[in-house]
């Protein structure tokens, strides 16, 4: 089922009488196995207003976010929160469609200086499981009229409602961009270099380390004469960690750091995918205490990305459990993608869910450790 | 404003339901002599007074805990309160509730600069956080002009803003966790030192939802380092069409200012009279301030400068020193203590997109002839959240409630244009009623499902934010 309006879309869930698989692109098929028939929203689409001078788009859920980048670039400006394109990661084809990274909040590297895709979502409209409308927020930049629902979406799968239209705050793209790379240092020091980096006035907008590649990587961004005088501070205040080598070919620093966004050095590879949210000098214990994965790091040691043999979950679990953060499969089988929730917090979402899904029609099982208790 | 009636048999069980909490809390910290109870009468939207049943003012989180787990079972509403500074009556009392004060928690409990956040009980003051981190060199960035007083657990549950905020985010964008009590008493952590959330997004739902959905007890907050440097520049024009054209070009060019504050001519006026600033006569005044190195801040202010000129400026300064930037500032620092000199005044918050500003200003101008009222603005432009500052004399008969009405029309002309009732301050019990001009029946209907579900006997700060008759049902099932 394909509908086209909104309207369309609320008589479809209205008359569901069985399960709905819900996709946009169906480029990211994270989460548990769920069954049920395929609702696309790529029907739903196009721009329905941008004002560069405000930084607003608002746009239809089933835009290809190629289309909305284009539009974008046209003024100089892009979706700072830097979405990642999971086919490569996950072997899927097809159409990366903006309400899919809202509905699973994908952001990049950049997250860790400037927001997650919730950050930047002003507003959403979404059907929910009795076929109601809903609206929330709205498309300016500042709303706390009523509570903030269009956070509650981002990042709910769709397991909650079926976005049709979102409102997204956009920045003006820089005019330069350079990368910096130290060489050779362990885990351990290369998260202390980007802690140093970070906790910098230098407005770091990317922090790597690839140990497969022996290279820490930090970006910066901005007008060129800034750029150059942030690289020379940066590699000043890093003295300590070893040589820093300079990028500034724009082609250069666009293609490394859409590798790294895009977890390029898995693509291909067996083994299970996790993505680890931790707080960040906790990295270099945790993966080195789980031994025979593979680790990328990115948001200055919050991101660990890590291919894994198949039926590691509990000991990676266990590991991120013990020091707070949650642990995500986004490649592999089981019922267990999401990292289960603590009993209180499982009962709210269950309480959530059955107030917007109360049939239980969107994606069921998907995002599995919301029933469970831990 | 209408407010729900007391519930007779809570009155009637205050004896019973004071002796409880006295068991579990230390004997200061359960307040029920009238006399002291009126000072938590209102915040500081001072129109609306009502002093609460008690007052509670736990230590822990394990104490708020059992004060909920009390009022819950004996069915009394509970009004969280932080320092009072609301201006929506958010932290309003009804007659049959407990205020349940956060202020004496206000330790730091863990300061990290390598992971970049800091964790502090709620009730510390947002000023205070900095206080803690300043000498590393750190701040933290969400600043409400009224961070001397105002405390974290209030801005959570209003999602605050700060004059910063245009580069910076408001509280949800540097709020990393917090631990928060259910209505039942229990005791939940969303979030923490780590970033995103493993399931639904419930840091984001609860910050923002004005103390309705549980207590905040402890915040982790994300920190960053300070720029080098910062500096204003302020120019001035004879139209606001101008003034908001330049904003757009100014966003439009690439540069991003860390705020860029709105004056108009009533209000340039009223400061100047005030602060001796040293403002120009004009009709629309920009502050636009940029970080950075020096070189840094001269390349930005000098593009600023370039675009402005295009809107040929009748005042263009740049500061070169702190000491011009303190005058350049002070103007705008002093507004409202400025208007408060002439007369009472009410502050709007609604938020407009950008491009509607001058149809804004002029439609305010010609409503302000109508009602009789005067009003200056000044506001935050680059985001588009404006401050309209309805002066009227409470002691005059009538004035009160004109201004009120004159307010709704101008929040109303906010939502007509695309924008929203409120950009910061919240809805609380000032803006309730008008809910349903910015939402319909199932958007109010989806959002008090949340309510439902967190709350489900409706009992945390009660006849707030949703019109009284659209939750009537709910609250009385
Ligand atoms: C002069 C002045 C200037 C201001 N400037 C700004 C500004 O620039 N930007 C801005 O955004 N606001 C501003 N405000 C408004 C106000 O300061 C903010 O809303 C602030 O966040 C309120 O904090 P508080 O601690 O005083 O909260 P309170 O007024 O005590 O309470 C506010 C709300 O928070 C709830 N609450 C309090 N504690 C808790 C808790 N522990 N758990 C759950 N809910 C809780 C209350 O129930 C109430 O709904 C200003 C106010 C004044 C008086």
């Amino acid at each position: 089922m394909t509908p086209r309006t909104e309207a369309e879309l609320a008589a479809i869930i209205r008359e569901a009488r069985a399960p709905l698989r819900i996709e946009g692109g169906g480029t990211r098929p994270i989460g548990g196995p769920t069954n049920g028939a395929r609702l696309s929203t790529s029907a739903m689409r196009g721009i329905a207003l941008y004002e560069p001078g405000a930084l607003t788009l608002v746009v239809g859920a089933g835009t290809p976010l190629a289309e909305v980048e284009a539009a974008l670039a046209a003024e100089g400006q892009r979706l700072a929160f830097e979405p990642m394109d999971h086919r490569g990661l996950l072997g899927t084809e097809g159409t990366p469609t903006i309400g899919g990274v809202v509905a699973a909040n994908v952001s990049g590297p950049r997250r860790v200086q400037v927001g997650a895709c919730r950050d930047f979502l002003l507003g959403v409209r979404f059907v929910d499981g009795a076929g109601r409308i809903v609206r929330s927020g709205g498309r300016v930049m500042k709303n706390v009229t009523g509570y903030d629902l269009a956070k509650l979406m981002a990042g709910s799968y769709g397991t909650l409602g079926v976005l049709t239209e979102v409102a997204l705050k956009v920045l003006p793209a820089p005019q330069a961009a350079a990368s910096l790379t130290l060489r050779g240092l362990d885990d351990t020091r290369a998260i202390a270099a980007l802690a140093r980096a970070l906790g910098s006035p230098f407005e770091v907008t990317g922090a790597a380390h690839l140990p497969g590649k022996g290279e820490t990587l930090l970006r910066i961004e901005g007008f060129a004469e800034s750029v150059a005088y942030r690289a020379g501070r940066l590699r000043e205040l890093l003295a300590g960690f070893g040589t820093v080598t300079v990028e500034d070919d724009p082609e250069a620093v666009a293609a490394c750091w859409r590798d790294i966004r895009d977890v390029a050095a898995f693509h291909g590879r067996a083994g299970d995918v996790w993505r680890l949210s931790v707080k960040p000098t906790d990295a270099p214990g945790i993966v080195a205490g789980l031994g025979g994965v593979e680790a990328l790091h990115d948001w200055g040691g919050g991101l660990i990305w890590l291919l894994a043999p198949e039926g590691r979950g509990q000991a990676i679990r266990a590991a991120v459990a013990a020091r707070g953060g949650h642990a995500t499969r986004v490649r592999g089988t089981g019922a267990d993608a999401f990292h289960p929730r603590p009993a209180p917090v499982a009962a709210l979402e269950a309480g959530l869910r059955r107030r917007f899904d109360p049939r239980g029609l969107f994606n069921p099982g998907l995002m599995d450790g919301t029933r469970e208790g831990a | 404003m209408q407010m729900p009636d007391p519930n007779p048999a809570i009155l009637a069980r205050k004896a019973e339901l004071v002796a409880r909490l006295r068991e579990v809390l230390p004997a200061d910290a359960v307040i029920s002599d009238p006399a002291e109870t009126r000072a938590y009468e209102c915040d500081a939207l001072t129109a609306y007074k009502c002093p609460p049943l008690a007052v509670v003012l736990p230590a822990s989180t394990q104490e708020v805990a059992e004060a909920l787990r009390i009022c819950h079972e004996m069915g009394v509403p509970v009004v969280p309160r932080g320092a009072g500074t609301s201006l929506a009556g958010g932290a309003l009392p009804t007659a049959d509730s407990v205020i349940l004060g956060v202020a004496r928690m206000n330790a730091v409990l863990e300061t990290d600069y390598d992971n970049r956040f800091i964790r502090v009980q709620a009730g510390r003051t947002n000023l205070s956080v900095t206080g803690a981190v300043e000498e590393q060199g750190f701040f933290y960035a969400p600043d409400p002009s009224s961070q001397l007083a105002c405390a974290i657990a209030g801005n959570v549950a209003m999602n605050s803003g700060g004059a910063h905020c245009l580069k910076y985010g408001v509280t949800t964008n540097n709020l990393m966790g917090v631990t928060m009590v259910l209505m039942d008493g229990t005791v939940i952590e969303l979030g923490g030192a780590h970033l995103d959330a493993g399931g639904y997004d419930l840091l984001g739902l609860i910050c923002g939802s004005e103390g309705q959905l549980g207590v905040v007890t402890e915040a982790c907050l994300r920190i960053l380092h300070k720029p080098e440097g910062a500096r204003p520049m302020l120019i001035g024009f004879d139209s606001n069409e101008v003034a908001g054209a330049c904003v757009s070009d100014i966003i439009k060019a690439g540069v991003l200012p860390v705020a860029i504050e709105f004056m108009d001519r009533p209000c340039i006026r009223a400061t100047e009279d005030f602060a001796h600033a040293g403002y120009p006569d004009c009709e629309a005044l920009l502050i636009v301030e940029v970080e950075g190195s020096e070189a840094e801040i001269d390349a930005q202010l000098a593009l600023i400068e370039e675009i402005a000129r295009r809107h040929d400026p009748v005042e263009l300064r740049q500061s070169r020193s702190e000491e011009e930037s303190a005058r350049i500032w002070l103007g705008r620092k002093s507004a409202f203590g400025a208007m408060g000199q002439i007369n009472d005044y009410m502050c709007l918050d609604g938020t407009i997109p950008v491009s509607a500003l001058p149809h804004v200003l002029r439609r305010i101008g010609e409503m302000s002839r109508e009602f009789g009222l005067d009003v200056a603005n000044v506001f935050h432009a680059g985001d588009g959240n404006m401050h309209p500052l309805i002066l009227y004399d409470a002691n005059r008969p009538g004035d009160l409630e004109r201004c009120e009405a004159f307010g709704a029309e101008i929040l109303k002309l906010c939502v007509e244009v695309g924008g929203c009732l409120t950009g910061e301050h919240g809805v609380g019990i000032e803006k309730r009623d008008l809910m349903r001009c910015q939402y319909g029946a199932d958007d109010l209907a989806a959002q008090m499902d949340v309510k439902d579900v967190f709350d489900p006997a409706w009992l945390l700060n009660p006849a707030k934010v949703f019109p009284l008759d659209a939750s009537s049902a709910r609250r009385a099932a």
